[in-house]
């Protein structure tokens, strides 16, 4: 393990008789003993997202005594990530999640060492942020920050432990590792916004990222132990509907931009803009699409006017709470398209905002020209006009 | 030959929800022809407009990844699997 020796080497540390008891369990397994509780110790891990993946993560972590614990986390609990999110409680609702996060794992484990960073990883603080750190463990939720921790990661020679997951798949693998592919060599470019949906569009079982989160805790242990067989050229899926893993090879891309024989990327980029994104509020606004409100909305059907009104949502969203829309959801649009009538003026809309967006500029090179978005979806519509509407 | 897709979730939309799909091909590029001709929606999601497949999936046939092998030429078995593995990011939270 090159990458850890040197830490090895540099630090002095000890178990007091406390610790000793605490990790009684893994002192009397020869794969540990001391000398490897003794490599967690010293080890730093940062794990960047403390939410789905980052929960269980940061949990098992802590648990095996990870002497120096990095948390990134910019956001705040939210009562939709209690479904998954197991460090939080109730009572942590409307808290950053990195101080939430740092105070459950404190209390798991008041002997190591917990940083918080309640800040949002980008280009200009990412290399500075992983260079403390020893193993960088990838816990995001959108493609631009799965591609900026790759690339600080390869640049700065740090093993990138990765998970995903999307409803009730997901995959591991340890990218970064000497000799082994970075996430450039599986994907060199990420796809069109609103082609895979987030877990808020497109959901996920709770328990998924518990299982996923806990493979990337168990890798990162591994890494620092120097045992077994880490997940390294290795893609794990995991079908949790059909409780199956399978694993495909991953090789090392000759060609790869960001680790291959010919690099072509030696700094970090705008991630947003290599994704298609363009503003993460409001990714219509710049494109040319008009909105309206919905309080706007709501004012102008109440004058007696008859908007048109299209759902791009799901079956089982609408069930949940519409306004009387027709529906297509977006995948469909396009073969349906001629169940529209591009004379009339046409409210666009979905959950929040996104996905109407991205039915619009369809609409738009299909000829349609009349379209308003729904700015906020139906989340804006219960925040504004009828708090009696279910959020989900 | 007689070979196994195996669709990705995101993608199941496109399917009528189906996980895999069995066909005939001699080659990876058959098979996915076979699976975009049967569901036409599947298409624009796997393929570019010039017909190449899309630089965010991977194709595998087996446990290896058809770039390095002879990509869509790559010949096929009786029993072989062809995994379809497109980049997935959920993780953390909803992130609009």
């Amino acid at each position: 393990m090159a990458i850890l020796d040197d830490t090895m080497q540099k630090q002095e540390v000890k178990l007091s008789r406390e610790e000793i008891q605490r990790y009684s369990r893994h002192l009397i397994m020869p794969e540990v003993g001391m000398e490897g509780q003794l490599k967690l110790k010293r080890a730093r891990v940062l794990t960047i997202g403390t939410g789905g993946l980052g929960a269980p993560l940061g949990l098992y972590l802590a648990a095996a005594g990870v002497g120096h614990l990095g948390l990134v986390d910019f956001d705040v609990v939210d009562s939709s990530n209690l479904q998954r999110q197991v460090t939080f409680t109730t009572a942590d609702v409307g808290k950053p999640k990195s101080e939430a996060a740092k105070a459950r794992l404190s209390a798991l484990n008041p002997a190591i060492e917990i940083v918080s960073y309640e800040t949002r990883l980008t280009s200009d603080n990412a290399l500075d942020l992983f260079r403390d750190y020893d193993i960088i463990v990838d816990g995001t939720d959108n493609f631009p920050t799965r591609f900026l921790v790759n690339d600080a990661c390869i640049l700065l020679g740090k093993p990138n432990v990765y998970g995903s997951i999307f409803r009730f798949e997901g995959q591991a693998t340890v990218f970064g590792y000497p000799d082994g592919p970075c996430y450039r060599c599986l994907y060199p470019e990420p796809p069109p916004p609103g082609l895979v949906p987030s877990c808020a569009e497109g959901g996920v079982l709770g328990v998924l990222p518990g299982i996923v989160g806990s493979i990337q805790a168990m890798e990162t242990i591994k890494l620092i132990l120097g045992a077994g067989d880490p997940l390294v050229g290795r893609l794990l899926l995991f079908d949790a509907l059909a409780m199956r893993f399978r694993e495909l090879k991953l090789k090392k891309n000759p060609d790869c931009p960001m680790c291959g024989t010919h690099r072509t990327i030696t700094k970090l980029i705008d991630y947003e803009e290599f994704c298609g994104i363009r503003g993460e509020e409001a990714p219509a606004m710049t494109d040319g699409i008009a909105e309206i409100t919905a309080t706007e909305l709501k004012a102008r059907q109440d004058r007696g006017e008859k908007l048109f009104i299209l759902d791009v949502r799901e079956p089982h969203e609408f069930q949940i709470c519409n306004l009387n829309g027709k529906l297509i959801p977006l995948g469909e649009l396009p073969r349906r398209v001629n169940e529209l009538d591009s004379s009339v003026e046409m409210v666009v809309h979905c959950r929040s905002g996104k996905r109407s967006a991205d039915a619009i500029h369809f609409l738009q090179t299909a000829g349609f020209k009349k379209l308003l978005n729904l700015k906020g979806g139906v989340l804006a519509w219960a925040d504004e006009v009828d708090p009696r509407m279910p959020k989900y | 030959m007689a070979v196994k897709v195996m669709i990705p979730t995101p993608l199941r939309q496109f399917t009528g929800k189906q996980s895999s799909i069995e066909c005939n091909a001699a080659t990876v590029g058959e098979a996915l022809g076979s699976l975009t001709g049967t569901f036409s929606d599947l298409k624009k999601h796997l393929f570019t407009e010039d017909g190449k497949i899309r630089s965010f999936v991977n194709v595998y046939l087996n446990d290896e990844d058809i770039r390095f092998l002879s990509k869509e030429n790559t010949p096929t078995k009786d029993g072989d699997t062809i995994s379809i593995v497109p980049s997935i990011a959920g993780g953390s939270e909803e992130h609009n």
